[in-house]
């Protein structure tokens, strides 16, 4: 993946902590407004009631308003919180009884009631003001009610209320978003774990993905299987190509060589026989590089993708030795295996074989007749050492042989292909390890393969 | 040594067969699985060589099949692949060894020898001249009761005079068959594997003598 990369997990996640978050805060300020208004009604309500019996204590003498104020009409304004309760009274514009200042005039009768929230005695007040027409004599007079009330009363009302419409807000957050937690894990756990199946696989394992996985996801799965099919099918076909290759080569070429060993056997004329000679040679060449060829591409290949498992590694020699065994009696030469108990490693078993099979390859190839090739396993650190009693690398040149095609400088006629050395390191390589070549002081070779 | 072998391609088998005849070797070639099972039903032999890719089936079924029937005929595959896991595999199913294509014939022999020694310790058909027996398959010489171990190019230089006696052998010929056609080994070398032979065979009526310009022959008497 490329750029910003995202997670589905977190994204979900967060989109429904979000949305959790902005709906207890929706809740809370609804809660917080709608009490607000209710509280405000019944204060309201309780001032107009106040209100009326103040306005019906009201009678008019003479033209002159007279109001003796009930005792009743502030007693309904009690509160817990011992709100403070102004009146005013006014004839026209004129201040009969009550507080100066808690209401100005001009005043219309056709206002009807009205509420009006403002500071009066350095306190938020809620007023309630009516003006009624009464008639008398000539003309009728304008009597005018203010009552107004503090407000500490509402406000602790509303407070408690807000406190406890933050609390259900602030746990419903929570709880949501726990669940969006939950929610967004359980949602993504199907792609994940079936991520990780894939990912477990050896790199060789291409069977198609069986695993029940939630709809969303099967496209998905199916491209994949599909992918894996192909690749699988692309992955068969070249090694049955290769094989099939190899067959069609290698049979003529061993038809030839077997010919050509029957004809070398009855023929006497020099020049016949040398001829016969150089074809065996030649094929033995052709046919060694091609193995090898191949070998070093299954290296490559194997190494990008390492498969590793616990191998015994006195288990891999001693196989190679009793299969090469019969190879060095053709030269008189004795094979011996130099382990105590068995030596474990993690490694790719077919590679680490192949580089110890072209090891003693080399080692059988350039030991004289009648000689011992050693081959010891040793535990501290993990190595193998493949000795022999042969000439010995040259030296100038003791850096350039494990390089592909690279023969040493006294190979001479051995037959050879130059690519056992960089099959042997390339397999070091790919386990971390490296290879070393050695010349012994009494004579011989020794190649360390270090794991 | 009796052969049986099971091989579709029909020059190779072809080649394969003169040469082992030339060796003093009996070999029988069957060129499909079915053939090959008849030839078992109604021959013993010392060894199979079988090819793993053959018109009427898998080597590796064969193989199968040949064990389950309790045959312990010891099986030599001849493999034109080279891929380990399918080497593995074929070692795993009861096959003895493995040889890939193209093979030098002296190494199949070895792995031959090998294989029959493993199995059975000796060879049922023991080369003898005069007072002297030769086992290929143990590698020991024997004269008047007295056993020698001889070394790998002793005995393949010694069975190639006692399969033919009477026949002169010129040192090119012995170099190109002890020493599979390594270019290194010069005539000389020859001498040295002679005069050992030679000096096994003392207290034996058999003799090699030395034609000038010729090469060698084995005497009898």
């Amino acid at each position: 993946m490329r750029g910003s990369a995202t997670s589905l997990r977190r994204r979900l996640t967060w989109t429904l902590i979000g949305g959790a978050a902005l709906l207890a805060v929706l809740f809370f300020l609804v809660v917080r407004t709608y009490a607000q208004q209710i509280a405000q009604q019944g204060q309201d309500r309780i001032l107009e009631a106040s209100l009326t019996s103040l306005m019906d204590a009201a009678v008019v003498r003479d033209g002159q308003i007279e109001v003796d104020v009930p005792y009743a009409a502030f007693a309904m304004l009690d509160t817990a919180a011992d709100d403070r309760v102004f009146y005013a009274v006014h004839q026209g514009d004129a201040l009969l009884t009550g507080y100066d200042g808690l209401a100005e005039g001009p005043f219309d009768p056709s206002v009807g009631l009205d509420f009006q929230t403002q500071a009066f005695g350095g306190a938020e007040v809620r007023l309630a003001t009516l003006t009624r027409a009464l008639p008398a004599g000539p003309a009728p007079v304008l009597l005018t009610v203010s009552v107004a009330q503090t407000r500490d009363s509402l406000a602790g009302t509303l407070w408690a209320i807000s406190v406890n419409a933050a609390l259900f807000g602030g746990a419903f957050f929570v709880l949501a978003a726990g669940m969006a937690l939950w929610t967004s894990r359980s949602t993504v756990r199907p792609l994940s774990q079936m991520a990780e199946a894939v990912a477990r696989r050896g790199p060789r394992d291409l069977r198609p993905v069986v695993r029940p996985v939630p709809t969303e996801l099967s496209p998905l799965v199916t491209s994949l299987n599909s992918l894996m099919t192909r690749l699988s099918a692309s992955l068969t076909q070249s090694e049955t190509f290769i094989a099939e290759a190899a067959h069609r080569v290698r049979t003529p070429l061993a038809t030839v060589r077997t010919h050509a060993e029957a004809t070398l056997m009855r023929v006497d004329k020099d020049e016949n026989r040398a001829a016969l000679r150089s074809m065996i040679r030649a094929i033995d060449e052709s046919s060694r590089a091609a193995g090898q060829l191949l070998d070093h591409a299954m290296v490559t290949f194997r190494g990008d993708q390492l498969e590793r498992r616990q191998i015994d590694l006195v288990g891999i020699c001693r196989e190679l030795v009793d299969r090469l065994t019969p190879v060095a009696e053709m030269k008189d030469l004795e094979l011996v295996l130099l382990a105590d108990g068995p030596v474990e490693v993690q490694g790719d078993p077919i590679l680490i074989q192949n580089a110890v099979r072209n090891l003693i390859d080399n080692a059988l190839k350039y030991s004289p007749p009648e000689g011992t090739v050693r081959i010891e396993v040793r535990r501290d650190p993990v190595a193998i050492v493949v000795c022999d009693e042969g000439g010995g690398f040259p030296a100038e040149q003791m850096t350039e042989l494990s390089q592909r095609f690279q023969r040493g400088a006294n190979a001479g006629d051995t037959v050879g292909s130059g690519l056992g050395l960089t099959i042997a390191q390339d397999v070091a390589e790919a386990h971390g390890g490296r290879l070393e070549l050695a010349n012994l002081d009494g004579g011989g070779a020794c190649a360390t393969l270090y794991l | 040594m009796k052969y049986l072998l099971i091989e579709d391609n029909a020059e190779l088998a072809g080649a394969l067969c003169t040469r082992m005849r030339l060796d003093g070797h009996v070999i029988d070639h069957a060129a499909t699985l079915s053939d090959g099972s008849d030839f078992l039903r109604v021959g013993e032999y010392d060894l199979i060589l079988l090819d793993i890719m053959l018109p009427d089936g898998d080597g590796r079924a064969f193989l199968e099949r040949h064990r389950a029937q309790e045959d312990d005929t010891p099986v030599i595959v001849l493999t034109a692949r080279s891929e380990v896991s399918d080497r593995v595999s074929m070692l795993d199913l009861g096959a003895d060894d493995y040889l890939t294509k193209p093979f030098d014939h002296a190494e199949l022999q070895a792995r031959c020898r090998a294989v029959l020694r493993r199995r059975t310790g000796s060879a049922q058909t023991v080369i003898r001249r005069g007072d002297a027996a030769l086992d290929p398959v143990a590698s020991v010489l024997t004269i008047g009761g007295h056993d020698v171990t001889l070394r790998n190019r002793e005995l393949r230089l010694l069975e190639l005079f006692m399969n033919a006696p009477g026949q002169i052998f010129s040192k090119d010929k012995l170099v190109d068959r002890l020493f599979s056609y390594d270019g290194t080994v010069t005539e000389n070398a020859i001498e040295v594997y002679v005069g050992r032979l030679r000096k096994h065979l003392e207290p034996s009526s058999l003799t090699i003598s030395t034609h000038r310009g010729l090469g060698y022959r084995l005497d009898e008497g």
